[in-house]
């Protein structure tokens, strides 16, 4: 019994790629359906984020099943299978278990020890509840590392690198526009890792902060949190030469401020730098804006390395954390296994109990005149002899579980007691 | 002679400044920094008093010959840096201004240093009037000039989104594009007004404002180079980029005008 784990990640796929894997809840339960509907796949789970997409599946999968489930994968983006092929990872068994504890406790994240993971993990566990894709195995693979995730929150402090991203950014804004106290900044759409940044922003002096938004009432909102003023959004075009710092993170699924609208912004400005902050996925800002002078554009990606050029400390309590994955890991493989000897067990008793129950018959026909009591002591006699030989062996079944031996012994066991073959042969 | 030994002293002091401020910038350690610093501080007091000691022994202002020029132009780089340093407490900048100082110092002492007497043309307070404000314009414009080459590293890495060891270590763009601009402003007028003196000079000396002595023809060009940078810098915002480029380009000439006329042309000026 294996687990498999197909997936890509922000680590292994370019943003281009991602961008068309932002599922919406309801194509996410239609794709668990179709997933447990492949034949050989028992259990399902899908966790979709704009930054990865992993697909548990047990028990193990044969080639052709991770194939099939490759074609489904490929189609739900609009993308040929071949073209996805050199993004994919595939991970079996206990690989597979430490791979998804280390993305739920944030150690695969882009930022390391960032909060939403795990309550992305929480809802694609909800989905799979509630389609009953997820079934014994992958439900206690689940809860496992809700609880390894939350034994790394609290026991090492990567989660205070949390907030990285937006510190990059604030950081390269300040290397480019140098002194932020009379630089202004224009915030569009609304997010935490954006709100973040605009509160820091504001801690380094910024003059002003304009905001914008789809929804003009959530622009007033965060106006006036920050102080700032709120635009209509389809004004922001207009103040896009007043401002320094652009911070954009909105839902939109195409860019929306384009190379062609900067030739103006910037002869209005005089050619002051420009400095734009897009932590969208789908992206906001075209990425060919960087090439305009005086302009930069960072998106999610290109914050994320500037992050890793600090890494250093956080090295230590990644350590720490991989430890917690692991004992994780142990303890889940252990579990698991351990289902291998319960059947077993029980296969043990059933053809024990047979034999008995055939013995006693065979000399209770020939006992002609035994007494209800002496029937009684006799069924009494032939289980309590059963239950002590068997007491050993089958304790010895459950230890050898515990110390990762589990499927050696029940091997064996099920080899001498004959357990899978015909009690007359 | 005593203003020799003083200049060999310089030359030490600005030595071990570069050698201090390259571990600052590889470790970042402020200590370092300091006494990196400190150290072009001493150097300069130094160089000073090497620059004052040979006025003292030749009777006249030491900027006749190479070597003279030359010690006097990597006299005054220090000396803008310092003070420059008052209002913009560049560190990272020392890294390159000490051994820029030294490099100048070591090639100075390729060449003769006798104390001659002076010809007679030169005896003229025009001398150190004419050559003292060239040389702080041209301090001025290799101040920039070390701007603009920070700037485009800095720029590079940004705009590539490879942040390597400079990311850290080098000064906001800002920072360094109003070190380029402030330079300039500086040493513009300096220029034009060495430029001006060296020709009433001319006047007085030689009979004419302007010959097209190679050095004056280049000078001219550099002239040119400048006021099409501060005029682009103050009309159409030639800034960032374009300006540290065109600083490089303008120091590149200035270097011609100062080093490469007297070195490879010959005309009025080459006396040295």
């Amino acid at each position: 019994m294996e687990i498999v784990l197909i997936g890509f990640s922000h680590k292994t796929t370019p943003v281009e790629v991602r961008e068309k894997f932002c599922l919406p809840k309801e194509k996410i339960k239609s794709f668990l359906g179709e997933l447990v509907g492949l034949p050989g796949v028992r259990e399902g789970l899908v966790l979709s984020t704009c930054n990865r997409m992993e697909i548990l599946t047990a028990p193990e999968c044969d080639q052709e099943g991770v194939d099939r489930i490759k074609g489904l994968l490929a189609g739900i983006g609009g993308v040929a299978g071949e073209e996805l092929n050199p993004y994919l990872y595939i991970r079996r068994g206990e690989e597979a278990v430490r791979h998804f504890f280390r993305v739920a406790s944030s150690l695969d994240s882009m930022v390391v020890g960032e909060p939403q993971i795990l309550g992305q993990v929480k809802e694609a566990y909800g989905a799979a509840v509630e389609s009953k894709a997820s079934g014994l195995i992958l439900n206690k693979l689940l809860h496992r590392s809700f609880f390894v995730a939350k034994r790394v929150r609290t026991e090492t402090r990567i989660a205070n690198q949390a907030v990285s991203v937006s510190f990059a950014a604030v950081e390269l804004a300040k290397k480019i526009l140098g002194n932020l106290e009379d630089k202004r900044a224009l915030l569009i759409g609304a997010g935490e890792m954006s709100e973040l940044a605009a509160r820091h922003l504001i801690g380094q002096g910024v003059r002003e902060i304009l905001v914008t938004n789809r929804t003009h009432f959530r622009a007033l909102e965060l106006a006036q949190e920050f102080q700032g003023r709120a635009v209509p959004f389809e004004d922001f075009p207009e103040e896009l030469k007043n401002v320094d710092i652009i911070l954009s993170s909105t839902g939109a699924s195409n860019y929306i401020i384009r190379a062609e609208q900067l030739a103006g912004v910037m002869r209005a400005r005089k050619n002051r730098p420009m400095f734009f902050i897009d932590i969208a996925v789908p992206r906001d800002v075209d990425p060919k804006i960087n090439a305009i002078a005086n302009v930069y554009v960072y998106d999610i990606d290109d914050l994320q390395g500037i992050v890793e050029s600090n890494l250093g400390e956080r090295k230590k309590e990644a350590r720490k954390a991989e430890e917690i994955v692991s004992q994780g890991v142990e303890a889940f493989s252990r579990w698991l296994s351990s289902l291998d000897a319960v059947p077993t067990i029980l296969d043990l008793r059933n053809r024990m109990e047979e034999i008995r129950r055939r013995e006693v018959e065979k000399t209770l026909s020939l006992l002609k005149g035994a007494s209800e009591d002496e029937q009684k002591a006799l069924h009494l006699l032939t289980t309590s002899l059963i239950n002590k030989i068997l007491h050993h062996p089958i304790s010895q079944l459950k230890h050898q579980d515990r110390r990762g031996q589990g499927q050696l012994y029940v091997e064996m066991t099920r080899k001498i007691f004959h357990l899978d073959g015909d009690e007359e042969t | 002679m005593i203003n020799l030994v003083f200049f060999q002293a310089a030359l030490i002091a600005y030595l071990l400044g570069t050698a201090v401020l390259l571990a600052y910038l590889i470790t970042l350690r402020k200590l370092l920094s300091r006494a990196g610093i400190a150290a072009l501080v001493v150097g300069f007091i130094i160089h000073s008093l090497a620059l004052t000691w040979r006025y003292i022994e030749a009777g006249y202002t030491p900027i006749t010959n190479l070597y003279e020029s030359l010690s006097f132009f990597a006299w005054s780089i220090v000396g803008i840096y310092l003070l420059l340093y008052i209002k913009y407490r560049l560190d990272v900048l020392a890294a390159f201004i000490s051994p820029l100082a030294a490099a100048l110092m070591i090639l100075a002492s390729i060449f003769p240093k006798d104390i001659l007497p002076l010809a007679p043309v030169l005896r003229s307070f025009w001398l150190p009037l004419h050559v003292t404000l060239a040389f702080i314009g041209n301090a001025m414009f290799t101040l920039a000039f070390a701007a603009g080459v920070m700037y485009l590293i800095q720029e590079r890495q940004i705009k590539s989104k490879r942040i390597g060891p400079f990311y850290h270590r080098l000064p906001s763009l800002k920072v360094l594009d109003d070190l380029n601009y402030r330079c300039l402003t500086f040493g513009f007028p300096l220029l034009t007004l060495g430029i001006i003196t060296g020709s009433v000079w001319a006047e007085s000396a030689w009979g004419s404002y302007w010959t097209w002595d190679p050095k004056e023809t280049w000078s001219l060009i550099t002239w040119f180079l400048y006021a099409a940078l501060l005029h682009g810098r103050l009309t159409v915002g030639w800034r960032g980029q374009k300006a540290a480029v065109l600083a490089i380009v303008g120091f590149v000439a200035l270097i011609f005008t100062f080093l490469g006329v007297n070195l490879l042309l010959s005309g009025l000026h080459s006396y040295n």
